[in-house]
Formats: structure tokens, sequence, C-alpha cells
């Protein structure tokens, strides 16, 4: 809404406004917001994907092989964040207590009594009767395990053939290493979305100041780094990253910075375009009037404005990476196997075709991460889009 | 006297955010057949809303309450198959904007013959026939050899002839031509006009048309509708409305034009820039190496000298080079030959060794909309230059940018402000802030009042005199509107196809032009306009 065209009178003395704090949102993006929250089905996979990845960023506690709270002899433990060898709690090895097994816990619960290791069971029960061991007076201990009592590389102890079906223990069963797959699919969750995470920030920066300099540069700077861009993005890949995991030995961080090594160019494009449209733009050419420097003018005044088609890319981008990582795992090339990986879970599945329950796990996580960034990025779309109105 | 078109209390609204705004309110008004009625407004008026509701062409989120009658059917709710055979049938239309009103990746056989075929089920040779005789009618020379050619082989008034031809394609009832001269040169407007009202009279039909020229009203309407926020303030026929205006608002449009003429400077002050034959040739480049075959000559050898106080004028039709000399004087774009600037030639610096000399040059482009970025608000937007210059670094940004913001009348308290919230004039105040803040010496205006409303023109001209006489500044003042030129310049350079043509004293060029292009110019502005 315009405002009334006043004139004002020159003579009255110059008021100086307060300065006003900007508001944390500028009033375009409280607007979009306002969209972004009008569109119910977006909100909503927000906020649902907001739990499940607050969840997982709490995955220690809520699947792990060690207890959260341990108290022993009066004294309280917490094994998640400390190391504490067996002898700490009465044992004999100087190794880290197996909290799981059943003479660990009874010595914990018993205040040290050595003849654990013989007979817990015994002992156990007698500690549940009476209140004593072995006739003794003792201080009891406890343990509070997580919700899960796995790690994601956790071997069960159980009997029977490797991927087992899903019982009370294991509630999404386990897989061909027995190891728990609800714990895998927590972590692999927070390892998928942290992957993503990582390389998107780190690609787009790159691909943001890459188009943003070919495009406001323009000429030579342009044309001989659209033709690097054309060799590089048909670099094959796949081949570089085998012979570099060979090299180097397969980590996250090597396959982060290799899918950010090739994956960056995909935002140049749009970045390039935007600034080519933008650097004829009236409001530029003022500030170049101006005296303002290059670099201030392309991230003060004109990256702003590319930004709606960064944002418009991105959930491709997203997305994108999750099935690069799921496919390098699925085809072995990618995290250590002994990594929580989603990708690995369908490789085994695939394998594993009598025990249906890693398909449909692996199905799911994938179909219900993916969509839920789907509709996030659906609504953030439109709020973006100034021709739609929302009522 | 049988009506066309009969609007009755037309209301037209739009959504945002909840927020309800009306663009139309209770706005009734009806055209006769043969008759030519006018919409006159200024911007934001609701002169264009009103146009498109009559075919419902308005976007999804406007809503339309009232009567529209069309040939005793309503249009209002009309299904969408009913609209369809109405649109471009018995209603057509002419827009503003000829670029961007024809499809660029179809030949005009191709986007003529679409319409003749969708209404009148015409194909191959007898298409072929009916376009050329069309062609033939609005004017296009040759039109056969036109037949493949595509819109931008055209020049604007051609294409603004092939507009009229498509909207004449099926013998409309009702013509609506929406600002249809606006985006033309003078010399080319005046043609276009004729044209008009010639087919008009050949071809019986009912004319609605929208502007905001007045000029083009008093010579070509039968009944005039003057709009203002939505609403119909006053009507008449043409003649009577003009010469007894009642509406005070109508009496501001009337009495709306820049006049007067710029005080006298001394002959002997300061020189602030200078140029000797300064040339700007665009190189064409070829093949696989680059060579040079050619040049585009934007500006050939212009010479010109601005003094403190003095405002040169640059007049000439679109693509005549104005601005690109304009442009080249602020030393944004290259160009050969000396740039003098306060007695240094600034010919060939780099834009690091310029900076310092920015300050004391600046520049206010013509569109108040695109010059402003967005995202900062206007007390960024001012203090930008205050920074970089060290201009009173002792002294508090705000403060500074509150007193020009009152010098070019702005309130002060709007500062917080996003350019969107502001009106054109508004807009191009805080532009003319933003250049002014820095105290400089030598001002270039690039068409700053074609965007605007007449009313609005009046008040920036106005801002700009009083900021000349109170700080001594040189404008190089660019513009196709020779009215505001002569309200404004000392000097005039004209300018046609890179080359100047006259110059001189703006008094002498204006009563006693030398060359035939000037007087041409000359007669397309003042007769046109003031013909009555």
């Amino acid at each position: 809404m315009a405002l009334p065209d006043t004139e004002i009178d020159i003579e009255t003395p110059v008021v100086v406004p307060p300065a006003r704090k900007r508001p944390w949102l500028s009033p375009l993006n409280q607007r979009r917001w306002r969209n972004f929250k009008k569109n119910r089905r977006a909100m909503w996979s927000l906020i649902i994907f907001c739990v499940l990845f607050g969840l997982s960023l709490l995955a220690e506690f809520i699947a792990n092989d060690k207890p959260i709270l341990v108290k022993h002899n009066g004294e309280y433990f917490m094994p998640i964040f400390n190391f504490y060898p067996e002898t700490v709690f009465g044992g004999d090895l100087p190794l880290e207590a197996q909290y799981q097994y059943e003479d660990i816990s009874c010595l914990i619960i018993s205040g040290g009594v050595i003849d654990c290791y013989d007979d817990p069971e015994g002992i156990l029960a007698e500690i549940e009767d009476t209140g004593t061991a072995l006739g003794e007076q003792i201080d009891k201990g406890w343990m509070i395990w997580p919700i899960i009592p796995y790690r994601f590389d956790t071997i069960v102890d159980i009997q029977g053939a490797a991927p087992s079906a899903p019982d009370e223990n294991n509630w999404l069963g386990t897989d061909d290493t027995k190891r728990d797959v609800l714990a895998r699919v927590i972590y692999g969750f927070r390892l998928s979305i942290f992957f993503t995470l990582i390389v998107t920030v780190i690609a787009s920066a790159i691909g943001i100041v890459a188009g943003a300099v070919q495009g406001y540069f323009g000429g030579w700077v342009d044309l001989v780094f659209q033709r690097i861009l054309e060799i590089w993005s048909s670099t094959p890949s796949l081949y570089v990253i085998i012979i570099m995991f060979a090299i180097f030995g397969r980590s996250f961080w090597m396959l982060v910075f290799l899918t950010v090594l090739f994956g960056w160019p995909s935002l140049v494009g749009v970045v390039r375009a935007e600034f080519l449209r933008a650097r004829n733009f009236e409001y530029v050419r003022a500030a170049r009037a101006l005296g303002v420097s290059n670099a201030t003018i392309m991230f003060r005044h004109m990256l702003p404005n590319a930004m709606v088609a960064t944002v418009t890319l991105l959930p491709f981008i997203i997305t994108g990476t999750i099935s690069t990582l799921a496919g390098l795992d699925f085809l072995g090339y990618g995290l250590p196997s002994s990594a929580p990986s989603l990708g690995e879970m369908t490789l085994q599945a695939k394998q594993n075709l009598q025990a249906p329950w890693l398909g449909f796990t692996a199905f799911f996580t994938f179909a219900i991460m993916l969509s839920l960034l789907v509709f996030i990025f659906e609504g953030v779309r439109d709020a973006f889009d100034p021709r739609k109105t929302f009522a | 006297m049988s009506a066309v078109l009969q609007v009755r209390d037309l209301n037209v609204s739009f959504r945002q955010d909840g927020a309800e705004s009306h663009a139309v309110k209770n706005v009734s008004f009806e055209i006769a057949r043969g008759e030519t009625v006018a919409l006159v407004g200024e911007s934001g008026s609701g002169k264009s809303v009103t146009a498109l509701s009559t075919v419902s062409l308005l976007p999804d989120s406007a809503s339309i309450t009232g009567s529209i009658n069309y040939e005793g059917a309503e249009m209002v709710g009309a299904d969408e198959a009913e609209l369809r055979r109405v649109r471009g049938n018995d209603i057509s239309f002419i827009f503003q904007e000829p670029m961007t009103s024809l499809n660029p990746l179809h030949t005009l056989e191709k986007q003529l013959a679409e319409s003749i075929l969708l209404h009148q089920g015409l194909t191959g040779a007898a298409a072929r026939a009916r376009i050329l005789e069309l062609l033939n009618k609005v004017g296009i020379n040759e039109p056969e050899k036109r037949l493949s050619s595509y819109p931008h082989q055209l020049s604007g008034g051609q294409r603004q002839r092939v507009m009229i031809a498509m909207a004449l394609a099926n013998g409309p009832d009702l013509l609506i031509a929406d600002e249809p001269t606006t985006a033309l040169d003078v010399t080319i407007q005046a043609q276009i006009l004729e044209l008009l009202a010639e087919l008009k009279k050949a071809e019986g039909m009912s004319m609605l048309f929208i502007t905001h020229d007045l000029g083009i009203v008093n010579r070509f309407a039968d009944r005039v509708y003057v709009m203002k926020d939505g609403e119909i303030v006053e009507s008449g026929e043409t003649k009577a409305l003009f010469a007894n205006p009642r509406h005070p608002y109508t009496q501001t449009l009337l009495s709306a034009e820049s006049t007067g003429v710029p005080d006298p400077v001394d002959g002997n002050a300061e020189v602030i820039a200078e140029t000797d034959a300064l040339r700007i040739w665009f190189p064409i480049q070829r093949g696989l190496l680059r060579r040079t075959v050619g040049h585009i000559k934007a500006v050939n050898a212009a010479s010109l000298t601005v003094r403190a106080g003095e405002t040169v004028g640059v007049v000439g039709e679109s693509g005549s080079g104005k601005t690109t000399l304009a442009l080249a004087m602020m030393r944004l774009i290259g160009s050969e030959g000396p740039v003098i600037f306060m007695g240094r030639d600034i010919q060939g610096l780099t834009s690091k060794a310029l900076r310092p000399l920015r300050s004391d040059m600046q520049i206010v482009f013509q569109d108040p909309f695109g010059s402003l970025s967005p995202r900062m608000t206007v007390e960024e937007i001012i203090a930008e230059g205050l920074s970089i210059h060290q201009i009173d670094p002792t002294r508090d940004k705000r403060e500074i940018v509150a007193e020009i913001m009152v010098e070019v009348g702005l309130d002060p308290e709007t500062m917080h402000r996003y350019p969107h919230e502001f009106s054109g004039g508004q807009r191009q105040r805080i532009a003319i802030a933003r250049a002014m803040v820095l105290r400089p010496k030598l001002v270039v205006l690039d068409e700053p009042t074609s965007a605007l409303d007449m009313t609005v023109q009046v008040q920036i001209v106005e801002l700009l005199r009083n900021l000349q006489k109170k700080y001594g500044l040189a404008y190089l003042f660019i513009s196709h509107d020779l009215k505001v030129v002569r309200a404004l310049s000392h000097k005039v350079i004209v300018m046609k196809r890179g080359d100047v043509v006259e110059q001189g004293d703006a008094a002498q060029i204006f009563d006693n032009p030398q060359t035939d292009y000037t007087r041409e110019l000359m007669a397309a502005a003042f007769d046109v306009k003031s013909v009555g």
C-alpha cells in the first residue's frame, strides 16, 4: 500500500526518529512465513520432521548399549559420556564395562560382589528376593537403560539365523549381522540428514559464489568458467569416489568432501542467470554510481534478490544428496560398513528377500523422510511465490 | 442511443494476506455504438482494472460484483466459454507495451492467423489474404515481406500497428485501448493515434480509451470519465468537461503541466563537466576469434559543457543514444574521447581511482521502481553512499538521512520502510535523496519524470529546480518529454541515432529550431497535446 504523496514543510526543524531495531525477519520474510504457515500440509510436515530430527539428535539416549545413568555403591555414573573400565564396578578387566552382559549388571547392582562372574543369575535373584548378596548386606545399585538397549553397531546376542524377525526385544528385527534395525534406522536417519545438511550448505555456498562471480563480471570470466564447469561436470564422479576411497580409505568426511566436490556446480547455473539479469538493473547501476565496491554490490544488493531462484532449487539438491548417499551405500561405495547407513540396509534387504522387515523398514524410512522434505519445500517455494495469494 | 457496453455499480477488490483492497468502487459507465469513451486518471486509479474486468481477465485473487452488460449479455459470472467467445472477437484489447504483448517466437503471420482461425475458422490462402488486408489497413509497408518477420525485427511503432491489426482481425464491436501510445516516441504516438481514429471511423467500432494523457483525450474522445482512487469523480462530454472542469481533481489534472523556464545562470560559472567529441561505439564481434566486424554507433562525437548551476537538456527519441551518453559521462560504460570533470580528465581511470570522484557526480534513473534495491530500507539506501565517501563521519548518519529526506519532501518518520511502500513520486524523491546526500557537483538525470504521473512530475521538476538553485548544481537532464526539458534546461542538445543534430540555448532551440528533425519533434510534442 503506497503512502499518500504529501508535501513536507521544509521550514520545521528536522526531527530524527528514534533508531528502530530491525525486526528479525524483514516484512517480506514475515509475509512468506505467514504464507508458509497457512499451508497446513507443509507446516505439519515441518513439525513432524523437526520432532523426528530432534529425536534422532538424541539417538544416544534412545538407542544405546550403555545405560543412561548408573548407581553403584551410592555413586552415580553416566556411561554415555564417560569411559568406565570394569574395575570401577569391582570387576577385574581394565576394559570398558559391557553393561548389557548379566555379570556386569550383577556387579553394578550388587556393589561389586566378585562371585557375579560365576553365578550372576543366582546373585541377582537373591538381591531381588532378600536385598542381600551371598548373605551380606549390600548398597543396592541400579541402571536406567534407553528405550532401545542397542547401538547401531551392537551385535544382539540371540539365538537363530541372522536376519531375525521382529520380536519384543528387536521391534523391527535385526539385520544380517544381528544388529538391531530400529537402532540403525534412528542413527541412519540422523546421519543422512547431517550429511545432506553439511553437503548442501557447503556446496550451495561455493555454487552461489561461483555463479555470482560469473554472472556479475560476465565476459571472459564467464566464458572461461563455463568451459571449466562443463569439463568438471562431465567428470565421472563415481570412478573418482571409488579411486579416492581405495587410496585414502572410506570415511564420512572423505565422502562429504567428494560429494561437495562434484555437487557444487548444480546451483551455479541459476545464480549466474539471476546475476546476469540483475547486473543491468538500475539499482545496481545506482550502487555503482555511488562507488560501492563490486563485492558489496554482489552480496548486499544482488544476492538477496537472487535467493528466490536458489531457494526453489534447494529441495532438489537436498533430496538429491540423500539419494546420492543412499545410492553409494547401496552399491557398497559409500560410508564404512560399520556406519548406520540406510542405503546399506536397502542392499541387505535386496540380498535377504526372505526377511521382508528389512525392505519395508528401508522403504518406509526413505518414503517418509523424502516426502516430509518434499512437502516442506513445496510450501517454501509457494511462500516465495509473489503471485500466489493466501486467503 | 444503444449502448454496446453498460457497466453498473462495478466493484473490484483484491485479497491478499487476509486484507482486502478495493481497486474499483461503484463505477458505472456506458459506451454507445460508434462512440469513443476515455477513462482518465493517474496510475493506481483503477482504470486498467475496470477495463480488464469487462471480460473477466483479472487474476483469481480479484472478486467482482455489480453488473457488466455487453449487448444484453451479462458478463459478471458468465462461464468461460461465453467469455472466450466475446474476448478477442467482440471485444478486443490493445495493451501498453508492444514489446511484451507479442510472442517473440512467432512470426507475424502465425500470430495473426491464430486469432483468425480461432474465431473465424479461416485457414490457408483465405487467412493469408485476410492478414494482408489487415496489415495494409494498419499501415504496414510491404506486408507480404513482413509476414515472416519476428517481433524483434520491427520497431516499437510497427509492433503497436501489428497489435492493432490483431485487435481488428475479427471485426470487434468494442476496442479497449489500454495506454496504447504511452511506450512510444512522440512522433510515433501521433501516427498511431491518427490510425486509431481512422480505423474507428471506417469500421464503426466503439472504443474505450484508457490513458493518463489529457492531450490525447481532448483530441480523441467523445466523452470522458475521470477516475481517482477507484471512483469516477467526474464525467461528461469532452469539450464541456475540458472547458469547465468542476471536480477539484479534474482541475488539478488539467493544470498539471511543467511550465516556466529556469532562472538564467552566469555564463562564466565554473565548468563542471566537459566532453570533446565523445564517441561510444559498441563493437560487433563475429566468429571464433571474435574479430570486430563493425560497430553499433551509439554516440558519435558529442561535445558538451555543463557549468555550475546550469542544466543541459538532452532530447531525442528512443535509441538516439541519450542514456548511453549519460552513462559514459558517469564512467559507467566505456567511451572514447576526453571526459573532463572538475578540470581533470577522467577518461580511462580505473574504478578504484574514480571512487573518490563518485561523490561529486551522481545519477538519478528513470524507473523509480527499479532503481531502489527492494530489500533495503530507505535509511539504508540513502545512507549507503555516506560511509563509502566518509561524508561528515563524525555526525550521526540517521541525522543526515533525516535532513536530506526533509529536503526532498519526505517524512523522516518513514525511513524504516521499504521502497515498495512508497508511491512512484516518493520513490523518485528517495532516489534524488540518495544522490543529493553526497552533495554532488554534477547530477545526471536520466528521464527522472517520465515514469511519473503528470501531477507528480510537476512536483519533481519543482524540487529539482529548488535544489539546483540552493546548491548551484549542474544537471545533465535527459528526457524525451520536451515540456519538462523546456521547464528545466538552459541549454539543449538534440540527438538522433547517435548524432547531435542541433545544440544551443534552450530558448533558441524551442523558439527557432534550425533542423527539420527538431521541428518535427517540436510539432509532435507541442501540437498533438494542445490541439483542442
